[in-house]
């Protein structure tokens, strides 16, 4: 090849790296086989430990739940998994079309127009919509009701910061308002008033950003019934695993007024020559290989296979499907919160508030029934008061499907 | 053929999955719930058989080019070959079954596998730490800047511009858009490398970092890198490395010691991460001393063998992202590390190199070639001289899709007319490389003897050239509320 080139050696293909700043060699150990690459990481994987999903009780964010087998069948197809991102449509309809479908589920879901291909996580997620409602009203504050996901707050604020929007938490929207977000269920599990909070964005000129839990809107009202302008999310509970938080996939959803402001991918159909309908990137004059400086977000690349993977998952499920894990996860939590709200010392953190799957209960040492439901083999509630000062001794709990009713027995067997 | 949507082929009838019951004594919704505070209606979501399902992503895995089956030069990619022992070390439930908020004894492992990573990481590009946060490149980019502005606020020096070369990728100017700056572009000169005069004549105390991809867009090294690292510093300003291009380089120069201050890497180009079809991938940024302080929280800290996040930075820019950034992809890509070693990486990028400038002469008798000298890991060609022809870049690419390979990026980078950028990558054999350099001989020949061909490629994929401008119009008619077909989603037509 150097010959045909015209080279001597291949160092004459490097004369452009002055002398100056080559190195001998990478400080970085020699390579290894394959078996031995294996054994050196799987030793690590043993270093971890890993709870049965059963016996998961924490939630936070990051959920365990049943994932049918076809959702890793087909993420695990290289014709998927090894394709770069669709830019020649006719080269990849297989991801642009699940793409759409994946921009069809989640609209359906959160009842509103359209939706994009996918956004990193829930936190960058809820960062994007404040950005989209910015850039669609001029205004420059964000108002953070409630007990929003405090990660997810913290990415808000170093998004908002690098664009000079003040983030401000309380409930009261004012003239310099650019949106409301709130988090349904929020991160405690309690339901908030999502109407009343709807209404007092729109009373002041703002838009409303509801936080959704993907499966509670199976039967919890979507955004689109009580007017939210975008919904956004973390789809891990779609068929991802938790992989010590990553990758998951964020989503977002909006009203067509809204559209054009939309970060990152859009797919939509488009026809050829001799009428046959395929699909294309759509509405690309909004993103930065066109617009550059002036672009609506700087993503580029997203999450496509993780979006695969929850058009699988909510594929497979269907409408029922989906409606039975979610119901199946509140009958468990609320027969679990009575059971834990009789043993001595406990009580539910917020008697007043409804919940879904999730929720908070309050005990006087909460660290230590933590440390001592790890030992028994259980991962048990999480201690919320890590972020929230006022919430000392606020443990909340999760159930799922996978949570079954002897592995509640157990957990309760365990506090008593 | 194309595929129906799952939409479409959804049967009323198919049976929903068994799954289980609660199996507990628990209320009904409507005990607990208001009415409004319940769904409605149903989302219209599709009923499929499991068969029917399978069958379903099957053939719409069949529509795809990907890696596996195809050459894929898409310059600026990097889409070499994703080793299969990735994907297996990913799954290990060891990792993919950790729960982010477990304590910290439990995930020693995940922890320590964080810091190698980090710590390989900082070996390869020449800097003193890594955040793994960033989830992709363009978010590692405004990482990075956050950082940057951090650094200058710190100091009392209020900076207000960024520098992006004119062969920059879009995301360049994006992410410094979306830190608050102003973006000031710098031209390429004649040679195609930046323009030292155009850059002097743009520096000042306002401007807070030079982005800068070394080797740039075009393939071409920037062999005044010194002096641009000089006089970007002399003004107080930092410089910034776009790592899409990093692995023209590994094990032969580094970022750090060209005077880079801040450096992302996409795993998911130069660390064999795979694509997914648009990611996820993972964008790392390491960082030299000056700007450690004002990394994202948490970062992984190692003492005496123990392993824990430490979220007390007085001085960081916060959080990117949620939990520790995309765990699984950064497991894959250390597990490449291993296996390739510093041997191996740096025989990687030399090959890569190699395979540039083979694929490069073999084809510059057929296609403009606007720059010349060796380039590094990918180069820039251009359609330019089929113009007579009638015959651009793009019908070049779609040429290429009907003999079997991806197309290269085209019309980027934008300071090349009918620009065709290759970078075919260390992992593709001289054989895939002469057969892609016979199907541009051959594409180049029809451009003379029947460009009409060409127009009309492909014909041989699911479907032909898609009208983007009627569909553009279709979008504008729905969003104008003139249209019930929404384009960007299926809905059901209303009885």
């Amino acid at each position: 090849m150097l010959t045909a080139i015209g080279v001597q050696s291949m160092d004459d293909l490097l004369n452009d790296i002055p002398q100056s700043l080559r190195i001998k060699a990478l400080d970085l150990p020699v390579g290894l086989s394959e078996h031995e690459t294996m054994s050196q990481i799987s030793a690590l994987a043993a270093l971890n430990r890993v709870f049965p999903d059963r016996l998961t009780f924490r939630g936070g964010g990051v959920y365990r739940r049943f994932i049918p087998a076809a959702v890793a069948a087909v993420t695990s197809k290289p014709e998927f998994y090894t394709a770069y991102t669709p830019y020649q449509p006719e080269a990849s309809q297989g991801t642009l079309q699940a793409i759409f479908e994946f921009q069809t589920l989640i609209a359906e879901l959160t009842a509103l127009d359209v939706a994009n291909a996918s956004l990193y996580d829930g936190a960058t997620a809820v960062a994007e919509a404040a950005m989209m409602a910015h850039i669609h009203n001029g205004r420059s504050e964000i108002v953070v009701a409630g007990y929003l996901h405090p990660e997810y707050l913290e990415v808000l604020r170093a998004f908002s910061e690098g664009r000079g929007i003040k983030v401000r938490k309380g409930t009261e929207p004012g003239s310099k308002t650019a949106a409301v977000v709130f988090q349904q269920p929020d991160f405690l599990g309690l339901l908030v008033d999502a109407r009343a909070l709807t209404e007092s964005a729109h009373a002041a000129g703002a838009l409303a950003i509801a936080c959704v839990d993907p499966i509670s809107l199976a039967v919890l009202a979507p955004p689109g019934q009580y007017g939210a302008d975008i919904a956004v999310g973390e789809g891990q509970q779609l068929g991802l695993s938790p992989s010590y938080g990553g990758p998951h996939v964020g989503f977002i959803s909006c009203r067509k007024e809204l559209v054009r402001r939309l970060p990152g991918r859009l797919v939509g159909t488009a026809h050829d020559k001799d009428g046959r309908r395929g699909f294309n990137l759509a509405l690309a004059a909004r993103e930065q290989h066109i617009r550059r400086e002036k672009a609506t977000s700087n993503i580029c690349t997203n999450h496509s296979l993780c979006a695969l993977a929850a058009s699988v998952y909510m594929t497979y499920m269907g409408p029922d499907g989906l409606r039975q894990v979610a119901e199946v996860g509140f009958k468990r939590a609320h027969a679990l919160a009575e059971r834990l709200a009789a043993l001595p010392g406990w009580e539910p953190a917020f008697p007043d508030r409804q919940f879904l799957n999730e929720f908070p209960m309050r005990v006087a040492n909460g660290p230590a029934v933590v440390r001592k439901l790890a030992r028994k083999g259980i991962l048990g509630p999480l201690d919320v008061h890590r972020w929230f000062r006022e919430l000392k001794g606020v443990l909340t709990f999760t159930c799922t499907e996978v949570n079954d009713p002897l592995a509640l027995d157990e957990l309760v067997a365990a506090l008593s | 053929m194309t595929e129906p949507l799952s939409f479409e082929i959804s049967r009323q009838s198919a049976a929903a999955p068994r799954l289980p019951e609660a199996g507990v004594t628990g209320p009904d919704l409507s005990q607990v719930f208001a009415g409004d505070q319940l769904r409605a209606n149903p989302p219209d979501l599709p009923r499929l058989s499991e068969p029917e399902l399978m069958r379903h992503f099957s053939r719409l895995a069949s529509m795809n080019y990907s890696i596996s089956e195809q050459f894929y030069p898409l310059g600026s990619c990097t889409m070499k070959y994703n080793p299969v022992v990735n994907e297996s070390v990913a799954v290990l439930p060891g990792f993919a079954g950790l729960h982010p908020y477990q304590d910290e004894d439990s995930v020693q492992g995940a922890l320590e596998l964080m810091w190698r990573l980090e710590r390989a990481l900082c070996a390869v590009v020449g800097v003193e730490r890594v955040t793994l946060q960033p989830a992709a490149g363009a978010h590692g980019e405004w990482t990075a800047l956050r950082m940057i502005a951090a650094y200058h606020h710190s100091r009392g020096d209020n900076r207000t511009e960024v520098l992006v070369p004119d062969s920059a990728h879009g995301t360049n100017p994006a992410s410094a858009a979306l830190s608050g700056f102003h973006v000031v572009e710098v031209k390429s000169g004649p040679d195609g490398r930046i323009s030292l005069a155009d850059l002097e004549s743009k520096l000042s105390p306002h401007v807070a970092a030079l982005m800068l991809t070394n080797p740039n867009t075009l393939g071409l090294f920037e062999r005044e890198i010194l002096d641009i690292a000089e006089m970007v510093h002399a003004t107080g300003a930092m410089l910034y490395y776009d790592g899409a291009n990093l692995n023209a380089f590994m094990g032969i120069c580094r970022p750090g010691d060209m005077g880079f201050d801040a450096v992302h890497m996409n795993l998911h180009k130069t660390f064999t991460t795979p694509h997914g079809g648009g990611g996820p991938g993972a964008g790392p940024v390491g960082v030299k001393a000056d700007l450690v302080p004002f990394l994202p929280t948490p970062t992984v800290e190692r003492t005496n063998g123990h392993l824990k996040l430490d979220f007390k930075r007085p001085r960081s820019i916060g959080r990117v992202r949620s939990f520790y950034g995309n765990f699984g992809m950064l497991v894959r890509a250390y597990a490449y590390i291993v296996a390739m070693g510093g041997d191996g990486l740096t025989q990687a990028s030399r090959d890569a190199v190699l395979s540039a400038n083979y694929l490069r002469k073999q084809v510059e008798d057929d296609l403009e070639m606007p720059h010349e000298g060796a380039c590094m890991h990918e180069f820039v060609a251009s359609a330019h001289n089929l113009a007579p022809q009638g015959v651009r870049a793009l019908d070049v690419a779609k040429a290429l899709l009907d003999r079997g390979f991806y197309a290269p990026t085209v019309y980027f980078p934008l300071v090349v007319p009918e620009a065709i950028m290759v970078e075919p990558t260390e992992t593709e054999s001289k054989a895939t490389l002469d057969a892609f350099a016979s199907a541009i001989k051959e594409i180049v020949a029809e451009a003379r003897s029947n460009p009409q061909a060409l127009h009309d490629a492909p014909t041989t994929l699911p479907v032909g050239r898609l009208d983007e401008v009627a569909a553009a119009r279709r979008i504008n008619t729905y969003l104008q509320g003139l249209s019930e077909d929404p384009v960007l989603r299926w809905k059901r037509a209303s009885k």
